[in-house]
């Protein structure tokens, strides 16, 4: 193997799944090489030029649609033609990774009802901005994909069984599914199982981009076409990419080039092998000698982690009725002595001030308590206009000069029509003001 | 008209007044709502021309179609934008009037009462005399304080107006000045009003009106020049209340109770309003009034990081990515007139199928509603508009907020800080919003003149430039 001809100081960066080839592992530690495995690139933004991972499943993703499309007898888009009407092709994909959202692309592309499920709820935004829907469950308590690095994890039993239902429910109606489900380091889960194949109607088509790890779908066998008893063909492909040898190679080529260009960074050839670095380290599976898998996690988060959400704190029942009681009590106490005080105040006036005066009185208190509950029930965005209408009204003073306007003393009549002059300008300007910002406020 | 026929009137008419200020509760009634209160002073003032003692008719008509016309005019001249400056010259009008009828009522009483010395004949005085006439010593007395009262809120109300206009219009330096003595001149002026006050009860002439009118006339004025101008909207909204105030001494005067009804409804609703801001900014009335912002405790904390700049084509690239926006106007979207530019932009990022609000904060502009009246101007649907309250926990799930010519009502300065001269204040969280642009002339500190830590945070930008031009450059950039 050509994994011996390695020596210290030497750099050998490849595709290297050493979770799957420890021998292969041990034997390159032993000749004292580094090694970069490309797909352990860490999902981080800055890595993402170099993720060969994702560049591949971008491709797999695509060319699943297009196997699909190869097997699958019909039209994806519906037409009405003068040789009759053809209904639109629908295809269910399984997992929104990478693989799955240019799956699911290359599917709405072509004219497909693209429908698309993820045991990751949020992802659900990136799946309706690639044109499909978002098959909902109505399961509580979903789990948080994101906090592991932007993969999946195995899902509880009860939310695998419902998910089930509702892919048994779906079964009759696809036409082409393409599984992209896989968790990084185990077993691909089965979620399209043998009585669903059943239902589907013949003619229909499964992509399994999981066959490699033993494949989502059942019936699938690893590098084999087959067909199903009821006429479902089952791809199981294992090497889309190589499927695409020319867009695969550009790809994986620009990849290590960034590599590259994050080795050298002085731009001369030589490398520098930075384990410092989030990007070099996590990739790194062997250096000097020893093996340096796994990476410990990356310094930088790959994703916002959804915050927990802040649960309201209740207070204990009895707590909460001893405070409303005691609210209630000094509320009761201040506007109690409110009241007194005001009594007395009233009635000191009341002593002293003639019968005319107190008539009056009694209207101006009223009126006050009118305007406290009257204006607090006006809106926020209305207290422009409120000010201009009271304005207006204040503008009523016009009654005590027009009253005095008729006096036999000439400077009383030219003070008094000054006033009706003022408070008449205040008037109309007031009103007309109002009645123009109103006219403004409009619905949507 | 009787008597009785022109009280019926005056009723209705504070019923209609009542009407029209609860019809603002909705913009829907609102409409209806000045609707009432225009045909109740068309009633008021009816009533009262047709009414018993009411002589001169030929000046009356004049005058009102005089004050009509200039009325007209300056309601349909006025900007938007110029709205608090319009209201505060027209409470300006109320004071002035006040103080006229107020000393119209003292040399009426003057002429009543020299009549009765010397035993003249009552019967051949008119109007508001003759009513006079049938008042004995005590009810006298007690409409000389009256009066004294009327007029000296409607002076400090008047020269109040005068200053809060020309702050308002930037003809007067808006930076809150006081001369040396500070509020100690004003507790004098008061001081010497009430002995003014004693003196007058007293039975000496109208030379202590005069002067304690030109007292008045300084209070009103040193009052408001002390107060800055982020405090604006709280002295407006006072100065509407004094004028209700004024309006209401005088009615006491003249025994008129629509005037009292009326000048209670507007003083009481000008106290309210008053209230409300003082509550939205977390300070005490009095210390609004007495000017400045209250002492700080100790140093305010540092604020580290720097500020980025960025482009139109920045923040259009942003807009086109996001899903949901926020926009927080502020008085500096009002003094560039971008409303129209910020209306426009919302129609593009609302067909492109974008999720835009606005928040606004109670004491945003230098008008209490300040703002939403800007916005409807510009025709920004009133139902996207929100209040702090409501949107306040929505910043977090939100893409981007673009921060227009606001500055003190975003500072998280107010939450973060507890020596900051603006703690405690409820301010809007935009800096919790994924990423957040302000739009700004430049690097200055707001009205409270402390340094905001939102322009240094990490996820914040700053987008220089007059904002009608910023914001008219982002629109062809929209997807």
């Amino acid at each position: 193997m050509e994994i011996g001809r390695l020596a210290p100081g030497k750099t050998l960066i490849s595709l290297f799944y050493p979770a799957q080839s420890k021998d292969l592992l041990d034997l390159a530690m032993s000749t004292g090489a580094n090694v970069i495995a490309m797909d352990m690139v860490p999902r981080i933004s800055r890595a993402q030029k170099m993720d060969a991972l994702s560049s591949m499943a971008n491709i797999a993703g695509y060319r699943a649609v297009i196997e699909a499309g190869n097997n699958f007898g019909r039209f994806f888009t519906g037409q009405v033609t003068a040789a009759g009407k053809v209904p639109p092709a629908k295809v269910l994909v399984i997992g929104a990774g990478v693989a799955g959202l240019a799956a699911i692309g290359t599917a709405t592309s072509l004219g497909a009802i693209t429908y698309a499920f993820d045991v990751r709820p949020e992802v659900a935004e990136q799946i309706e901005s690639m044109g499909a829907q978002f098959v909902y469950l109505n399961f509580e308590n979903a789990q948080d994909g994101a906090a592991t690095g932007g993969y999946a994890t195995p899902s509880s039993p009860e939310f695998r069984e419902k998910q089930l239902a509702k892919f048994r429910e779906l079964a009759q109606e696809i036409d082409i599914v393409i599984t992209t489900a896989l968790i990084p380091g185990r077993d691909a889960p089965k979620l399209w199982l043998a009585d669903m194949v059943a239902a589907m109607k013949s003619g229909s088509v499964v992509i399994d981009l999981a066959a490699e790890r033993g494949g989502n779908c059942d019936l699938t066998v690893a590098d084999q076409k087959i067909v199903s008893e009821n006429g479902v063909t089952i791809v199981g492909y294992t090497d889309f990419p190589s499927r695409m040898a020319a867009q695969a190679s550009t790809l994986y080529s620009t990849n290590i080039r960034h590599m590259m260009t994050d080795l050298t960074p002085a731009k001369d050839g030589a490398i520098v092998h930075n384990m410092e670095d989030d990007v070099i380290r996590g990739a790194t599976i062997a250096f000097q000698g020893e093996i340096t898998y796994p990476p410990p996690p990356p310094k930088v988060q790959a994703i916002a982690a959804a915050k927990p959400k802040e649960k309201f704190k209740e207070l204990p029942l009895a707590e909460k009725r001893a405070r409303e009681t005691a609210a209630f009590k000094t509320q009761t106490r201040n506007q109690v002595g409110l009241l007194v005080v005001s009594t007395l105040l009233l009635l000191l006036i009341g002593a002293y001030a003639p019968e005319s005066f107190m008539g009056h009185f009694i209207v101006f208190v009223l009126s006050c308590f009118i305007g406290f509950s009257v204006i607090w029930n006006v809106s926020h965005s209305l207290h422009t206009p409120l000010m201009a209408v009271t304005n207006a009204i204040s503008g009523i003073v016009i009654v005590g000069a027009l009253l005095q306007v008729g006096s036999s003393n000439w400077l009383v009549v030219i003070l008094a029509a000054l006033s009706v002059l003022i408070a008449t300008i205040n008037i109309v300007g007031g009103f007309l003001v109002t009645r123009r910002m109103l006219a403004l406020f409009q619905k949507s | 008209m009787t008597i009785g026929i022109v009280s019926a009137a005056y009723i209705a008419a504070a019923v209609l007044f009542i009407l029209s200020l609860g019809g603002l509760s909705g913009q829907e009634s609102a409409k209806r709502a000045v609707w009432y209160g225009i045909v109740g002073m068309a009633l008021a003032v009816a009533a009262t021309v047709f009414g018993p003692g009411v002589g001169n008719w030929f000046i009356i008509l004049v005058m009102i179609a005089g004050g009509s016309v200039m009325g007209y005019y300056v309601a349909a001249r006025v900007q938007m934008t110029e709205m608090p400056q319009l209201v505060a010259a027209l409470h300006s009008f109320v004071g002035l009037a006040a103080v006229f009828i107020g000393y119209n009522a003292e040399l009426e009483v003057g002429t009543v009462l020299a009549l009765k010395a010397v035993g003249g004949d009552l019967s051949t005085l008119a109007g508001f005399a003759e009513k006079l006439a049938h008042k004995d010593l005590v009810e006298i007395a007690i409409l000389k304080v009256e009066v004294f009262l009327g007029v000296f809120i409607g002076a400090v109300t008047f020269t109040g107006s005068v200053i809060a206009f020309g702050k308002l219009a930037g003809k007067v330096d808006g930076k809150a000045k006081k001369l040396p003595g500070g509020h100690s001149l004003n507790a004098g002026a008061a001081l010497g009003s009430i002995i003014l006050l004693v003196i007058f009860f007293n039975g000496a002439g109208v030379w202590t009106l005069v002067l304690m009118t030109l007292l008045a006339f300084f209070i009103g004025c040193h009052l408001i020049v002390g107060i800055g101008g982020a405090d604006m909207p709280v002295v407006v909204s006072m100065l509407n209340s004094y004028s209700g105030w004024a309006a209401a001494a005088i009615g006491f005067s003249l025994g008129n109770d629509l005037l009292i009804v009326t000048g209670a409804l507007v003083g009481s609703s000008g106290a309210i309003l008053s209230y409300i801001m003082c509550k939205a900014m977390n300070r005490s009335f009095v210390s609004v009034i007495l000017g400045g912002f209250g002492g700080t405790t100790g140093p305010a904390m540092k604020i580290e990081g720097e500020q980025i700049a960025v482009d139109a084509e920045g923040v259009a690239a942003a807009l086109n990515d996001a899903d949901s926006i926020i926009i927080v106007p502020g008085y500096g979207m009002a003094v560039a007139q971008a409303q129209q530019a910020v209306s426009e932009l919302t129609r593009k990022l609302r067909a492109a199928g974008k999720t835009v609000r606005f928040a606004i904060h109670p004491v945003a502009g230098r008008l209490p509603g300040h703002m939403n009246v800007l916005l409807a101007e510009a025709k920004v649907p009133y139902d996207i508009v929100m209040e702090m309250d409501e949107i306040n926990d929505d910043f977090p799930t939100t893409d981007v907020v673009i921060v227009i010519g606001s500055n003190d009502i975003v500072n998280p300065a107010a939450e973060e800080d507890p020596n900051s001269p603006i703690a405690g204040m409820p301010v809007l969280q935009v800096w919790k919003a994924k990423q957040v642009f302000v739009s700004k002339r430049g690097q200055g500190t707001g009205y409270s003149g402390i340094d905001n830590s939102l322009f240094f945070k990490e996820n914040t930008r700053m987008f220089y430039g007059d904002a009608k031009k910023s914001i008219g450059d982002l629109v062809p950039l929209m997807a």
